[in-house]
């Protein structure tokens, strides 16, 4: 595989990283807002107790993004660090409330209330800004004036597809997050919120693969170059389809291992995740070789070969190191029966 | 203002802002620490306490260090797309490394958190370390970015192509090791003397000699000990610092000192302000001979004035105050604990009196105010280049218009943040006071620490 391949997976690895626990940690800050007069079934506890130990862990994920970016498409950096200079910093806006919101709300229960409203709205506005990202890197909001790029704001905020993605981004944050809570519920033994996060599962999953469809259609008349090349993977994306199928499986049939439990929440993670790989695959390899369509390439934009090398070592080592780290804070905050099971 | 100004300015209200969060956060590990390591060798409780409050502290100071530090490192991208794109294909290196250095931060500060009463104290002592390690990685790292724009390696320049290009040598590019000694070490003295802040205006607050009081006592002496160490270190790794300066970049030491004339036995300015039209530092005290001899360790050593370099590449002239601002700030943070010992040891007064109570307040504020002084010193004292003789600021910044806008949002979001963080910490502290805790300490049924999470 030639190096710039190698460096555009390192990359495309740490968005879905990224997307995956994002989608799941912004779409918890929502639900633990949702029910939180809700006290009965717990759900918001549940929301709270995965979110309080895992957000700062999540939110280094970004800055990653952004310094694998930087260190191995430099010139791609350049570009899309002029044209996302307004929508980038709304983001970031955004996220400086939602993140300081989040621990403020834990610390003084009094005002929970107000604190955590403030937090879980910003909170579902990030990922709809976020994939916004992906729109403008298909190229046509973007104008090159005496050489310099801008984005035209107004049309994109006039674009069908922009609207397609939006709304993708924010119901596949409450999916996910809904599925991953409901596994978090069960293996804590809080059947109510369990009950509270499966059905929310169920509403949500559709809605997801309503907005998927949506964009595809949209996506056809604003960009047909990524539309034509996403379908020559037909294949693929009757296997997302499939996954799909088995996250509704896993959402309403019967518990094979649990007397009088209906859902496979553990299920429905996996399958989803693995629905979301496989379509966000497709859209990355048709995509390629342009990581800003049509003037910025994976070759044109890759860094220097040699730097390239160092990079590279550094990932394979710095991750080496780190596992054991991710491991043992999974085995505290994921497993661990003492924590998960604190009143 | 023009765009370049106003990019400046963007970027400027963000690092000042987060560097009050970066330090703290750096520094305040290792006071936790501390604190962690006293408690399990003199099972004193008082030191479990601290170590659980100051923990609370960092833990709520991180809710701002974290997005802010975000909004940092993707601002340069923003702002900066020239200047990153030569560091992304130059000095990848620190960013790189950095971010595993946050990885262990962010999980150990977890684990430390809310799993402290699940796991035994020598894995709490070794989460500490890591977070501690971590946080200071971070800070050197960065700072490892700032050394390479005044001290650019690892490549040859031709004809505006970068060539030649070894990631390592940029690495350790030659002021690497002396700015981040300086900044690792100056963030430990401010760990510390913001301890030494609250723990005084605690005592100043309390009756002579009451729990509370002597609570705040030890942890006072915890403050002012381990600052004084480090102030004394800042002080010698600061004047290495300044070497650096006359071997690497002769115009900001002059601008830093308002020399203006190239001259061996060259004078000393102590405070003042430099002025453009007369050339001179007025009001200043003069030492003669002495900058020649802090410069190379001689009289003889000519040091370079501003004369010597074209006059459109001198720093701006007013960094010569924030300079002997940061120098007499840290001066003062040595002498002040020794005052403090002086008047315990050789007058022998048990009773802190309550002009030094006020004093001790003020230096948890001075030593912050050393570190912006610090940092917009050796950031406008690299101008107009970012990096040396490379590239300057101009050609570096986005070519985005209507950044007025963003620096209004993004200030009125810092503001509302330190208001809040404010809030946050005096209304959470007020609920569980120091007794609170201590009676949980007591009671020893692992309520100390849950009341953290």
């Amino acid at each position: 595989m030639p190096d710039a391949l190698i460096a555009i997976t390192v990359l495309w690895g740490f968005v879905f990283i990224y997307a995956v626990m994002a989608t799941m940690d912004f779409g918890a800050g929502f639900w633990s807002m949702f029910y939180i007069n809700h006290e009965r079934t717990r759900a918001t506890n549940i929301a709270n107790r995965y979110l309080s130990p895992t957000w700062e862990v999540t939110n280094t994920f970004i800055v990653a993004l952004v310094v694998a970016l930087v260190s191995l498409f430099p010139k791609a950096t350049y570009t899309l660090g002029t044209i996302l200079l307004i929508p980038g910093s709304i983001i970031l806006l955004l996220l400086a409330l939602r993140s300081a919101f989040l621990v403020f709300s834990n610390a003084i229960p009094e005002y929970k209330k107000p604190l955590t409203y403030i937090s879980g709205i910003t909170g579902i506005i990030i990922p709809g800004l976020l994939i916004s990202v992906l729109p403008i890197t298909h190229g046509h909001y973007i104008e090159y004036g005496d050489g310099n790029a801008t984005l035209n704001m107004v049309k994109l905020f006039t674009s069908p597809n922009e609207y397609a993605f939006v709304g993708f981004a924010i119901s596949s944050s409450l999916f996910l997050s809904s599925l991953l809570l409901a596994d978090y519920s069960k293996v804590s033994d809080e059947m109510d919120a369990y009950q509270v996060y499966l059905r929310d599962g169920r509403i949500l999953g559709p809605i997801s693969l309503l907005m998927a469809f949506l964009i595809m259609l949209t996506l056809k008349y604003e960009a047909a170059w990524l539309y034509n090349r996403m379908i020559d993977n037909m294949p693929l994306l009757w296997v997302s389809l499939g996954f799909f199928l088995l996250v509704g499986v896993g959402l309403y049939f019967p518990n094979p291992f649990a007397k009088g439990v209906r859902g496979m929440p553990r299920l429905t993670v996996i399958a989803a995740t693995a629905q979301y790989l496989v379509a966000s695959y497709v859209y990355g390899k048709a995509h390629l070789p342009y990581i800003v369509y049509p003037n910025v390439t994976i070759h044109s934009a890759f860094t220097d070969p040699y730097s390239f090398r160092v990079v590279f070592i550094t990932y394979i080592v710095g991750f080496a190191i780190l596992f054991p780290g991710f491991f043992y804070f999974w085995s505290l905050f994921m497993q661990d029966k003492r924590y998960l099971k604190k009143k | 203002m023009d765009d370049i100004l106003i990019a400046r300015s963007l970027f400027g209200t963000t690092m000042a802002f987060h560097i009050i969060f970066a330090t703290i956060g750096v520094g305040l590990p290792l006071m936790i620490l501390t604190a962690e390591l006293l408690y399990q060798r003199t099972k004193d409780q008082d030191y479990v306490v601290m170590a659980k409050r100051w923990t609370k502290t960092f833990a709520v100071l991180l809710g701002v260090g974290i997005p802010t530090g975000t909004i940092a490192g993707v601002q340069l991208s923003l702002l900066w797309p020239g200047f990153m794109e030569v560091i992304g294909r130059v000095m990848p290196l620190p960013f790189q490394i950095e971010i595993y250095a946050f990885f262990v931060e962010a999980l150990f500060m977890s684990i430390y958190v809310y799993a402290a009463e699940r796991i035994p104290p020598w894995l709490r002592i070794v989460s500490l370390v890591l977070v501690a390690l971590g946080a200071l990685a971070s800070a050197v790292l960065i700072t490892n970015v700032h050394a390479f724009q005044g001290t650019p390696a690892g490549f040859r320049y031709e004809d505006g192509k970068f060539l030649d290009i070894n990631p390592w040598a940029a690495f350790f590019n030659p002021s690497f090791y002396v700015s981040a000694w300086h900044v690792g070490v100056s963030a430990y003295v401010v760990g510390a003397f913001v301890v030494a802040s609250v723990a005084s205006f605690k005592m100043l607050k309390n009756s002579f000699g009451s729990r509370i009081y002597l609570f705040h006592q030890k942890a006072l002496t915890l403050g002012l000990t381990v600052g004084c160490i480090f102030a004394f270190l800042t002080a010698i790794s600061g004047h290495t610092s300044a070497q650096y300066l006359h071997r690497y970049q002769p115009e900001k030491l002059a601008a830093a000192e308002g020399l203006f004339e190239t001259q061996s036995h060259a004078p000393l300015a102590i405070g003042g302000f430099t002025d453009r039209e007369t050339e001179e530092v007025k009001w200043a005290i003069e030492i003669p001979w002495a900058l020649s001899f802090l410069a190379d360790n001689s009289f003889d050593t000519v040091v370079k004035g501003l004369h010597d370099f074209p006059e459109e590449e001198w720093p701006p002239l007013f960094i010569h105050t924030l300079f002997n601002g940061m120098v007499a700030i840290g001066s003062l943070l040595i002498l002040i604990p020794l005052l403090v010992l002086g008047w315990k040891r050789i007058l022998k007064r048990r009773h802190n009196p309550k002009w030094l109570l006020w004093i001790l307040v003020s230096t948890g504020p001075l030593s912050v105010l050393a570190i912006e002084f610090g940092w917009i010193f050796a950031c406008t004292g690299r101008q107009p280049w970012v990096i040396y003789r490379i590239l300057t600021t101009a050609e570096a910044a986005t070519t985005s218009k209507g950044m007025g806008t963003l620096f209004i949002l993004f200030s009125g979001v810092y503001f509302i943040l330190a208001a809040a963080v404010v809030f946050v910490l005096l209304y959470y502290f007020r609920k569980n006071s120091e007794v609170d805790d201590l009676k949980r300490a007591e009671r020893k049924n692992g309520e100390l620490y849950s009341t953290n999470t």
